[in-house]
């Protein structure tokens, strides 16, 4: 009998404000410890929070990008428990009623195809600052730059059954969040963290006892975790043991998890309403005004790559990855707007090749969609040869010389004049009569070492439909 | 000049009769005399008293009488639980025991803004956790009518040296009743503003949805002169309201309205129990106001008896909250040598709070504990809502309302430490204003015993001008303000 996987996501992302949720200090990564702090994020007596408003609007766009219902009214609760790096002793969050709830996300997985995976809500909450043990001696240092800044914390349904769907899922709320700008999302800044509650059952049964997993910070291991321990548990039970609820940490190097808390070992966080902010209350204009600037979202794109430019599946899916992509791609189109296909094509498979070579992201690119666009046109036009073009964007990429100015200073202008490839080809048959023989005798695989001859004789410089165009005609002449 | 009002010492000065430094000498030699006895201010830098006063006298000089500016050299008292840059602010506690803000709370800039002269830091129960400033760290805080006996509390510091006057006026902070009820135990006036109407911004907080500061003072004037300096919107403090209704404090203390006033007597406040004598000063006082024009109402607050018991779960569920910053990693005391982390937690913490901090700490954090919640926290929320429902609608029928401020006058020292429930009683009559968040104010109507008895005045929300004029109405007509505690009046040897 087999086993069924069920597995809830939480994400928590930070905001990319400018300040921290509560206080004017700034978010920026890296600063040297415990420069980014105020008595307000330091948890001094008699500091108050000041909610931060950029912060309400990036949570109200992020929720209606995944189609969730805006709370106008929302509360802020206290979350309690004692932690050197969490000043006040307690964290200030949403939890009885949140600003964003009831959205959804839809995946395609190639194993379970495509799926809808409920969000159950999106939180207001405050980042608590580092601790950090390792390699200091017996004492424990604390930076609260971080303490205090921003975040959303989404959460899903339990909607997902396998490890794959989860990384989708993932992958699909990341996309997302990076298009619209509300967070640098990056999972190795801690930007963008997950754990997973993941359980296993028989089909048809009640949920199973579930696990949290945490402190993973890639797809990768996050994918991992989820897989280790559905094994872990499936193993646990049909040795005839239960499932303890509880909390666990991911080893990444070891590749194993290990119990973090019990569920008795479980602080108590006697949430109570926040008495130091008021409501939270957005009005219906407030969020349609939100609404109103949202720009378009990867799928939306994905579905008008497809009809507007006919592009296959796999091209849209590879240029609506991010908002660079995607902008890029439309630059592109709009400078060479005769084939969109074509420009999907070599951006895809030529420009983000050799960037990638080159380790460079879109926004470090050599050269502009423009620019790229004029090779394009040169193609179009027969200038150059697909070949030839391929070697133009090296050195485009290499010195960031424009297409047209090397192609004139390498002369590698194709030849499609019909008469000089005649002369070519005479030229050729004159020098070769033996394989003229041959091939009017029938062997017409000769065919292609004409071809060979001529391109050869024009420095791969005529143009290759010309020449097989023509040579098929002069062959057969006698 | 000891005695004087806030007010009458302005004209002085105004005047040209006397300086600021003058004023502060004076009353920094009555500190000097009789604080060892009252244990009024637990912390007093002399020169920096003075100097804030030459400060103040050279802006004097250099503006004119004109140029003065609202509280220009006056003398005001600090309760310990105001956040200052200059001197510790302690909260008297251990476990802030040498701690120094780096900021000065909201209340306090205003106040420097307004050209005060902040007086020291007085006694409190710690964290403003009591009502009788017998729980401060610092020893006992002594009333001047009896030194045997408590100035009430929490802000019993500010009474006491407002009443031995030791200082003109002074700041306190009511949670439950922490400036009305010591002012009633002290025969002084005292006012607690609508919650919102003065930032917290900077005042270590006890139980943040009912806490306000307000002013101790000598008359009801005064009080309006030293709210009208605190008050009014801070951005940083999210709990103030951008669009509170504006008062001109001043004059609302010169429209003394007792005239066609519709004065509200709650029939629950006149109970059992109460003292007989504190009954009769009220009733005595409340004939007053009939005779002055008033219109007396019966009424009912039915939900009153529930006030206590709600108060006391809804104060120490903010309260665990609030003092869990307190948790010696970034500041405040620490263990030695703690083994752990959890050791340094528990053992900073039970050294650094008294009995009675603890006592509200474990209350809270098991009102909210889970499977609790619903039983104690929210049902205190709901009670709540119910005592703000008995105000509205008596409010519909009546313009203010008048109740004894305290059931008792001024009780030993020592008398109800072992007994916190009877304690927790002293502040029956002020508590559902808090957590209503209505103004309130007390002023002195009598002496039962020798022992100054309080009236209180409740005001719809946003209408301290109501409170104020009233109040100022029977001010007028009575001399009970006047009184003052005889072991502290000597006669000044000063020119002042």
């Amino acid at each position: 009998m087999s086993w069924e996987v069920v597995i809830g996501l939480e994400v928590h992302c930070q905001i990319n404000t400018k300040t921290k949720a509560f206080c004017g200090c700034s978010t920026a990564f890296g600063a040297e410890p415990n420069t980014q702090t105020c008595p307000v994020c330091l948890g001094m007596p008699g500091q108050l929070p000041v909610l931060n408003a950029v912060a309400v609007d990036k949570t109200i766009l992020t929720g209606l990008a995944i189609y969730a219902d805006i709370n106008l009214e929302s509360k802020f609760d206290r979350k309690n428990y004692f932690y050197p790096d969490l000043p006040k002793g307690y964290q200030i969050t949403q939890f009885t009623v949140p600003l964003v709830e009831h959205g959804h996300i839809d995946i395609v997985t190639k194993s379970r195809g495509a799926k809808r995976i409920g969000v159950t809500r999106i939180h207001m909450e405050e980042d608590a600052g580092k601790s950090m043990h390792e390699g200091l001696d017996a004492v424990s240092h604390i930076d609260l730059n971080r303490s205090g800044i921003p975040l959303m914390e989404i959460v899903s349904e339990p909607d997902m059954r396998s490890s794959d769907e989860a990384i989708a899922y993932l992958k699909n709320l990341h996309q997302v969040i990076r298009f619209l700008g509300v967070s640098g999302a990056d999972m190795e800044k801690g930007q963008f963290r997950c754990d997973a509650n993941v359980s296993v059952r028989r089909p048809g049964e009640p949920f199973g006892t579930r696990t949290e997993m945490k402190n993973m910070n890639s797809f990768r291991f996050i994918k991992q975790a989820i897989d280790y321990e559905v094994v872990r548990q499936i193993e646990v039970i049909e040795d005839g043991g239960a499932v303890i609820q509880e909390s666990r940490l991911w080893d990444s190097v070891k590749n194993e998890s290990r119990s973090m808390r019990t569920k008795e070992e479980a602080n108590d966080y006697r949430y109570f309403p926040e008495p130091d902010l008021p409501p939270l209350r957005v009005s219906q204009l407030e969020v349609d005004n939100i609404k109103a600037g949202m720009p378009e979202l990867p799928h939306q794109l994905h579905a008008r790559f497809e009809a507007e430019f006919g592009l296959s599946a796999y091209d849209a899916d590879v240029l609506t990855q991010t908002r660079e992509l995607s902008g890029w791609y439309e630059a592109l189109v709009a400078a060479h707007p005769a084939d969109p296909k074509r420009c999907a094509n070599w951006m895809a498979n030529e420009l983000l090749g050799r960037l990638k070579e080159m380790n460079k992201d879109l926004a470090h690119c050599p050269i502009s969609a423009q620019a790229f666009a004029q090779l394009l046109d040169r193609m179009a036009d027969s200038t150059i040869s697909g070949k030839t073009a391929k070697d133009v964007l090296d050195a485009m990429m290499e010195t960031g010389v424009s297409a047209d100015d090397f192609i004139e200073a390498k002369g590698l202008k194709q030849v499609s004049d019909s008469g000089e490839i005649d002369a070519m080809i005479q030229a050729i048959m004159d020098a070769n009569p033996n394989q003229l023989a041959a091939y009017r005798g029938g062997k017409e695989k000769l065919f292609g070492f004409f071809v060979g001859q001529v391109m050869k004789a024009s420095k791969g410089q005529a143009n290759p439909a010309m020449v097989n165009q023509r040579l098929k005609e002069l062959l057969k002449a006698s | 000049m000891p005695f004087s009002s806030l007010s009458e010492i302005k004209t002085r000065l105004d005047c040209g009769e006397t300086t600021a430094v003058e004023v502060a000498q004076l009353y920094l030699d009555r500190i000097a005399a009789h604080n060892e006895q009252l244990n009024a201010f637990v912390h007093l830098d002399a020169d920096h008293v003075l100097g804030q006063a030459q400060a103040s006298d050279a802006y004097r000089a250099a503006h004119g009488v004109h140029g003065a500016r609202a509280l220009e050299g006056l003398p005001i008292a600090i309760k310990d639980i105001f956040c200052t840059q200059d001197g510790p602010t302690q909260c008297c506690s251990n476990i802030l025991k040498d701690f120094h803000a780096p900021y000065d709370a909201h209340v306090i800039t205003k106040l420097k803004e307004a050209g005060a002269v902040l007086v020291g830091k007085t006694n409190m129960d710690e964290f403003a956790m009591g009502s009788s400033t017998e729980t401060s760290a610092f020893g006992v805080c002594r009333n001047p009518w009896n030194t045997d006996r408590i100035p009430g509390g929490s802000s019993g510091g500010s009474a006491s040296a407002v009443a031995a006057a030791l200082t003109p006026a002074a700041l306190g902070t009511d949670t439950g009743g922490s400036i009305r009820q010591p002012a009633s135990l002290t025969g002084i006036t005292g006012m607690k503003p609508t919650y919102g109407r003065v930032s917290r911004r900077g005042i270590i907080a006890f139980a943040s949805s009912l806490d306000q500061a307000g002013p101790m003072t000598r008359t009801v004037k005064d009080a309006a002169m030293l709210t009208a300096a605190i008050e009014g919107h801070d951005p940083l403090d999210s709990t103030t309201v951008a669009d509170a209704p504006q008062l001109d404090w001043l004059k609302a203390c010169e429209q003394r309205n007792m005239q066609g006033m519709k004065i509200g007597v709650p029939k629950e406040y006149f109970v059992e129990g109460m003292d007989a004598e504190v009954r009769a000063s009220v009733e005595e006082a409340l004939k007053q106001c009939e005779a002055l024009g008033a219109e007396l109402v019966d009424i009912s607050l039915p939900n009153t008896d529930l006030a206590v018991a709600a108060y006391y779960v809804i104060a120490p569920s903010e309260a665990s909250a609030n003092l869990s910053r307190y948790d010696s990693v970034r500041f405040g005391h620490r263990c030695e040598n703690p083994e752990d982390l959890l050791d340094m937690y528990t053992r900073s913490r039970d050294e650094g709070f008294g009995s009675e901090v603890k006592r509200r700490i474990l209350t809270g954090a098991f009102a909210l504990s889970s499977g609790y919640y619903d039983a104690y926290y929210l049902k205190a929320q709901q009670v709540r809502t119910l005592i703000q429902q008995d105000f509205t609608q008596a409010f519909e029928k009546v313009d203010v309302i008048a109740t004894p401020t305290s059931p008792v006058t001024a009780f030993k020292i020592g008398e109800k430490t072992d007994d916190p429930l009877t304690m927790y009683l002293s502040d029956i009559y002020t508590i559902a204003v808090n957590l209503a968040g209505l103004p309130g104010l007390s002023q002195p109507c009598g002496l039962a015993q020798g022992l100054p008895v309080g009236l209180q005045w409740i005001a719809p929300a946003w209408r301290e001008d109501v409170l104020l004029g009233t109040a100022s109405a029977y001010e007028a007509a009575t001399d009970w303000h006047k009184q003052v505690p005889a072991a502290f009046n000597e006669i000044s040897g000063g020119k002042a």
